[in-house]
């Protein structure tokens, strides 16, 4: 028995992180937080050229043919550096709904595409984990109309996955007509997010999901797993961060760190997160391994993650005193990352709902 | 337990109101666009600068009561009661309170304590009409939590101050008339007692004001330079040396104006409202159980600090009431509860909750989530809560303090 992450695991996430390090500087979150998408887009282009796009694409389309465990390490990292790039929709929810719903063709054509980084997609799927402001879609024969609000990735998109309240899922290619589309602002400007205003759009759904929900789920567990991932690894930056400063800062002729509260507040941190990583991986190992818990642990994870992680994002704040509120530190862009991840795709209530109707069922 | 008000104070209370009744709707001409300044609501009826807004309110007696008349206030008793009615049918009514800031809120009153005739005349009045805003030079880069360690320094040169060093973190510096400053001045005394209260002009010759942008996106504070900067001797409040007790004068009187109950049960009713208009698949959120739930236990927090600021209240009519931890408790407890009370507003909006700046499907104009980060810093800023729980624990409750290092003051 071996519970952990593998070597290739590992050496990926070092990969990306060493990536995000050297270009990824809080001085470049900020040019990118005052929207100079240059760099935004250099750090996708360098994340691609890893080979992040054909992650999850199986091989005989051209991609890695990795797992969701391997997706879930990557997502650490780069909430861990922040990463400015398209992920969780673009690079594991899309393949994964057409691996799982999609017909020979469609896989055929678009996984190929994918891996070749000629096709990326946008995703929308809050109308399945919780709509708003009255956005609706419906689906007519090969048309799809309404609105998609939080759809993820959406900066590079050539294509669009749109899944209805049914988990009825399909694409739309970005150019065509009768797409509006309107930037959303958010608090974390390190992944952008818009709402799509869909008339009578060409729609071509993938084949299983006409009459089936079970790529819908599958995608959005998957997707869960991912955010938190994220907010793990961001959590870990924010906890070193603070201790690291613990060990600097000095007050009344002593490291702050010497201080009971200070310690505490480092020692509860890493006591509520550190169970937290086997968790993430053991959600994500269950998505392929341990199917009748895959959903209960996905559920979960994104929801203990996301309370875990807001407290932390705000202890490690605390810690560093009036610095952690400064953009001088730059603190925030991990702290709005935790923020933003939390309300993504189900907020803890919700998704904790869902984990116990599951048990209910 | 007597919670009746008596025939003085029941009429009282309707004369506010129908103050307030005259000036609903009431908006500025100079209104910030902070979001976090009171907007009022869409019928315009009349409209006044924010100056005259204060004058129109010490006229009345509803603001700088017990100020007297010559330093530009209202000149009555202090009326404990009064301005709990005040504060509680403004807050009602949505009328805009009285302008606060350090300036009225902790210079002032300091001033008043300890200021000379000459610094009261000068200062007093202007700060009241919002004609001079004021900031608090206190935390340096190496002295946060441990202020005494402050080293910006100070001497006398033929009749003149002379001032060089760096301030930090200093609130509204970039829009300040003045500051007031802690400045040491006996670098030979203990730590404490080497410290002076000096008033500086922001115009001054040697003076450089850089904001810092905080997490809010905002440039809420500043760093302050100061290359021989020069003013008169006579802009020192208290003696020379004194100035530490003097500034913690000043410090509780920021420590009880950074969460007022009201503003937090105004916020609790726009919540209530939020969750009322927000729905969930179709279904608002108060009727969604687990959220309403959360709701609920924040409601009973806040009604818990309602009736604790009536029991502070009665306690300063009745002299042997003891609430000193009762008073120590609530900075800590204040800005907590804010920030979970926004922190709440946000998870009922869901996605909708990240949302910031001038986005589409924007709520409240992103007051939620502003007020939510600024709250942490307010849990931070005058006291860290780490140092509020030991003063709790120290003063309050007498547990030994913690270890000294050998060799630091
Ligand atoms: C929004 C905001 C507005 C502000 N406005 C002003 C202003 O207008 N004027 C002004 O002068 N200052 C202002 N400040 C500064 C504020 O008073 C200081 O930030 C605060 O006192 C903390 O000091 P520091 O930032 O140096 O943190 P540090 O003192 O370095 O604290 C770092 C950490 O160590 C902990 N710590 C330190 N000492 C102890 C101890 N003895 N026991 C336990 N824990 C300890 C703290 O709790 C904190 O978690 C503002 C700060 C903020 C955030």
């Amino acid at each position: 028995m071996y519970f952990g992450l593998s070597e290739d695991q590992i050496f990926f996430q070092d990969n990306i992180k060493k990536f995000l390090e050297e270009n990824s500087s809080v001085d470049i979150l900020r040019k990118i937080a005052a929207d100079d998408r240059t760099f935004a887009k250099d750090i996708h282009d360098g994340i691609v050229n890893l080979g992040i796009n054909g992650l999850l694409v199986p091989e005989e389309f051209g991609g890695l043919g990795l797992d969701i465990l391997f997706a879930a390490a990557i997502s650490e990292s780069l909430g861990y550096g922040a990463g400015a790039t398209p992920f969780i929709g673009s690079y594991v929810m899309a393949p994964i709904a057409i691996i799982d719903g999609g017909s020979d063709k469609q896989k055929q054509n678009y996984l190929t595409k994918v891996a070749s980084n000629e096709v990326k997609f946008g995703v929308g799927f809050s109308a399945l984990t919780g709509a708003r402001d009255d956005s609706e879609i419906q689906i007519k024969g090969n048309k799809i109309s309404g609105r998609s609000l939080f759809v993820l990735d959406y900066e590079y998109a050539t294509h669009f996955l749109i899944s209805d309240i049914n988990g009825c899922i399909g694409i739309i290619d970005a150019q065509a007509n009768g797409i509006d589309l309107v930037e959303l602002k958010t608090i974390d400007r390190t992944r952008n997010v818009c709402e799509l205003i869909l008339k009578n759009v060409d729609f071509e759904i993938l084949e299983q999901t006409k009459n089936s929900k079970n790529t819908a789920e599958k995608v959005i567990d998957a997707g869960r797993i991912m955010l938190a991932a994220d907010s793990l690894g961001a959590a870990q930056n924010m906890i070193n961060k603070a201790v690291d400063y613990a060990k600097e800062r000095k007050q009344f002729g002593r490291a702050i760190g010497s201080f009971q509260a200070v310690k505490h507040m480092c020692a509860e941190m890493v006591a509520e997160l550190e169970p937290c990583y086997a968790l993430v991986w053991h959600a994500a190992h269950a998505q392929k391994h341990m199917p009748n818990e895959a959903r209960l642990m996905a559920c979960q994870a994104k929801s203990h993650l996301s309370d875990v992680t807001k407290e932390v994002a705000k202890k490690s704040t605390e810690v560093h005193g009036g610095m952690g509120f400064t953009d001088l530190l730059g603190l925030h862009y991990w702290f709005k990352r935790i923020g933003l991840n939390r309300q993504l795709l189900g907020t803890p209530e919700r998704v904790r709902e869902e984990a116990a109707l599951l048990q209910l069922n | 337990m007597d919670l009746h008000y008596s025939k003085e104070y029941l009429d009282f209370e309707k004369e506010v109101k129908a103050f307030c009744k005259k000036y609903d709707g009431v908006t500025f001409t100079d209104a910030s666009k902070n979001p976090l300044a009171s907007s009022s609501s869409k019928k315009k009826k009349i409209q006044v600068t924010r100056s005259e807004w204060q004058k129109i309110l010490i006229e009345q007696g509803y603001f700088a009561r017990a100020v007297p008349k010559e330093y530009g206030g209202y000149g009555g008793e202090p009326d404990i009661l009064k301005s709990r009615i005040i504060a509680t049918e403004f807050s009602k009514a949505k009328t805009p309170a009285p302008m606060g800031g350090q300036g009225i809120d902790m210079l002032v009153p300091t001033l008043l304590e300890m200021g000379t005739q000459e610094q009261k005349e000068k200062y007093i009045k202007p700060t009241l009409h919002g004609e001079m805003i004021w900031c608090q030079g206190y935390s340096e880069p190496n002295a946060g939590s441990d202020l005494a360690a402050l080293q910006t320094k100070g001497e006398l040169i033929d009749g003149e101050w002379v001032i060089n060093g760096q301030k930090i973190w200093t609130s509204t510096a970039q829009y300040s008339q003045m500051m007031f400053c802690l400045v040491r001045t006996e670098p030979e005394a203990q730590k404490h007692a080497g410290i002076s209260y000096l008033l500086i002009p922001m115009d001054s010759e040697g003076i450089e004001v850089r904001p810092l942008v905080d997490m809010t996106m905002k440039a809420g504070f500043n760093e302050v330079f100061f290359t021989d900067v020069k003013i008169p001797e006579t802009n020192i409040v208290g003696k020379r040396g004194e100035g530490w007790a003097v500034a913690n004068a000043t410090l509780g009187h920021e420590r009880g104006s950074l969460a007022p109950p009201d503003a937090i049960m105004n916020r609790l009713n726009m919540l209530i409202d939020l969750m009322k208009q927000e729905k969930l698949d179709g279904k608002p959120l108060i009727e969604h159980s687990i959220y309403r739930d959360r709701l609920m236990k924040i409601q009973g927090k806040v009604m818990a600090s309602q009736s604790h600021a009536l029991r502070l209240l009665s306690a300063k009519l009745n002299p042997g009431q003891d609430v000193k931890v009762g008073k120590m408790i609530q900075k800590l407890v204040g800005t907590e509860l804010r920030h979970e009370l926004e922190g709440l507003a946000i998870d009922v909006m869901g996605e909708i909750g990240v949302l910031y700046e001038d986005s589409p499907h924007l709520r409240d104009k992103g007051s939620w989530q502003f007020i939510y980060m600024y709250f942490l810093g307010l849990i931070i800023g005058g006291g860290t809560s780490q140092i509020q729980k030991n003063i709790i624990s120290e003063r309050g409750l007498g547990l030994p303090k913690e270890p000294k290092v050998q060799g630091a003051q």
